[in-house]
């Protein structure tokens, strides 16, 4: 059983999110860390391999400047390698392009029964790229799963619904992305972290992926401030402020 | 560039009425004063008049998808129609599960970028562009079309106000999904609905929504019982809902439900930005939190710092002695 996993490399999400004035998109120059909402499908891919009994999980990856830290984490978590496409030609991509992009590196990244993405990333949050990866490769996908068991040529998966969760099947191979949850994820060991050091990343270019013009057709013409909401009354509880809370609501006529 | 021609991603409820979201995007369609069209997924049955009354001139059906997932059905269905000649300028989804996922794959089908978590869609000359919220809210970003149409779009749920009164029928034509050979692998064998009580999270006047402040997972009956008091509904931070404190069904944000009730009262939650996007708009925020740095008071109309295990029981309290 191999499993590739889709992981993004994003600006630690704690520091207030900044936009590189020339280009209006997110600035992704400092350093990266490992998406936390893709931490899950690493240890689901672990949790598989390890159920299987055999093979292992590749990593792939699009990030700027030959990033690797966010790598490191997830192949010190036990993932066995990765394939990272990094090229200044891809700044500012759209998530067609990310798609395309992560498509030609899974080609790169050797035989697969089970392709799994995060739903969406915390920066971007597209929440594309998944099912544009499955569309581009010619995949079945399976969305937003919060449980996948792989039985034999197929996966079975709880898909989250707005109103409860579906059981769907699916033949492999096949993209699944799964939601934060789904498993918990490992703190990677001190064993880990010193063996992810050697583990292999294998960095290439987009036209190493055979595409050989990238464009996209969308550009950010304008950016403001969003109008800001009144500042309110806030105040400390001295054992009182419950009544605070009934005088707004009487007020309000929703009780 | 003129929106002559939009199609909207339409959906049903399971019992066949036409979803709010769908008619809110086919009222803003039908406001750029050109043809537009409701593209079902299933069948319009009952909801075709609703449809039609929110500005849908013709109606695309593309009948039961037989436990297909929409993502690669509904794609295909769309595309087979584009390539018989009835192609749009705009196709506007719903930043929901099934629209996500079925403009995810007409994308690659079309080769056309995505605009996504859309608020509001405007035209200027012969440029269309979308405004998109980011950083929880702070700062609108409007980002421009480039290439050719059709233009692919997702936007937020109650991003427009839903209007109805444009009379007419609506012609319902089938668009039935075509072979979809292995994209079209992945079946449901059974769905399974969460049991719900009171108002739904999403049209509710009053939300109390809890977080991680309230230290537990039993903890979250307070929240329960505040709502049920209020006549309203009970929501949830990611961070309780990944805790596997209560389901995904309660979650209110940028992945969980969009909410604007007269009052949300968010008790122990710090105000996250994926928290935030959800709830920001609400007319009126209560606050309680413990830690008066805690950005939600930043939105708060009234914010109580102090812990939420001796203010929620004591309002609690003094509700049930209003009687």
């Amino acid at each position: 059983m191999n499993v590739i996993v889709c992981v993004k490399q994003i600006p630690d999400p704690a520091l207030p999110g900044e936009l590189d004035p020339s280009t209006n998109t997110l600035k992704r120059d400092g350093k990266l860390i490992l998406d936390e909402s893709d931490s899950y499908g690493v240890e689901m891919a672990l949790q598989l391999v390890n159920t299987a009994g055999d093979g292992s999980v590749t990593l792939v990856s699009m990030a700027p400047n030959d990033e690797t830290s966010g790598l490191r984490t997830a192949l010190a978590m036990g993932a066995e390698k990765a394939v990272l496409v990094s090229d200044p030609t891809l700044s500012g991509a759209d998530a067609l392009t990310t798609a395309k992009i992560l498509a030609g590196a899974v080609a790169k990244a050797g035989d697969y029964d089970l392709i799994i993405a995060g739903t969406e990333s915390s920066d971007g949050y597209t929440g594309t790229v998944p099912e544009q990866i499955a569309e581009v490769l010619g995949l079945p996908s399976v969305t937003f799963a919060k449980t996948i068991v792989v039985d034999g040529s197929t996966v079975k998966v709880e898909r989250q619904t707005e109103s409860g969760y579906d059981e769907v099947t699916c033949p492999l191979p096949a993209v699944v992305s799964v939601t934060a949850g789904v498993v918990e994820p490992r703190y990677p060991s001190f064993k880990g972290i010193m063996a992810a050091k050697a583990k292999p990343v294998d960095t290439l270019t987009a036209a190493d992926l055979g595409i050989e013009s990238v464009s996209w057709a969308q550009s950010i013409t304008d950016v403001t401030d969003a109008p800001a909401r009144q500042a309110g009354e806030i105040i400390e509880d001295d054992g009182e402020a419950f009544n605070k809370i009934v005088a707004f609501l009487d007020n309000l006529k929703v009780i | 560039m003129s929106l002559s021609n939009i199609w909207v991603f339409s959906e049903t409820t399971p019992e066949g009425a036409a979803t709010t979201g769908t008619l809110e995007l086919l009222t803003k369609a039908s406001s750029f004063g050109g043809s537009v069209t409701a593209f079902v997924v299933g069948s319009a049955g009952d909801a075709a008049a609703a449809f039609a009354d929110h500005g849908a001139a013709k109606i695309y059906e593309t009948g039961d998808l037989a436990g297909a997932l929409p993502g690669a059905a509904v794609a295909s269905a769309m595309k087979a129609v584009i390539d018989d000649g009835d192609s749009p300028d705009l196709i506007m989804f719903p930043q929901n599960y099934e629209g996500r996922d079925v403009m995810a794959r007409l994308s690659v089908k079309l080769d056309r970028t995505v605009l996504t978590n859309s608020t509001d869609v405007s035209v200027d000359g012969d440029s269309v562009s979308c405004t998109t919220p980011i950083f929880g809210g702070a700062k609108l970003v409007t980002a421009t079309f480039t290439g050719e149409a059709p233009y692919l779009a997702a936007f937020r749920p109650k991003s427009f106000e839903p209007a109805g009164g444009a009379g007419g029928a609506g012609e319902v034509v089938s668009a039935p999904v075509p072979d979809l050979g292995a994209t079209g692998g992945a079946t449901v064998t059974a769905v399974h609905v969460e049991e719900t009580s009171g108002p739904k999270l999403d049209e509710a006047a009053v939300v109390v929504g809890g977080g991680r402040g309230l230290g537990e997972a039993e903890k979250f009956e307070m929240i329960e019982q505040l709502a049920k008091r209020l006549k309203g509904a009970p929501g949830a931070s990611r961070a309780i809902v990944d805790a596997g404190w209560v389901p995904y069904s309660y979650q209110v944000g940028q992945t969980g439900k969009v909410v604007k009730p007269t009052v949300y009262i968010a008790a122990g939650i710090s105000g996250a930005t994926q928290h935030m996007v959800g709830m920001k708009g609400s007319k009126n925020i209560i606050a309680i939190n413990k830690d008066k740095e805690a950005p939600i008071f930043g939105v708060a109309d009234l914010g109580i710092v102090g812990d939420v295990h001796k203010v929620l029981p004591q309002l609690l309290e003094a509700l049930a002695a209003r009687g």
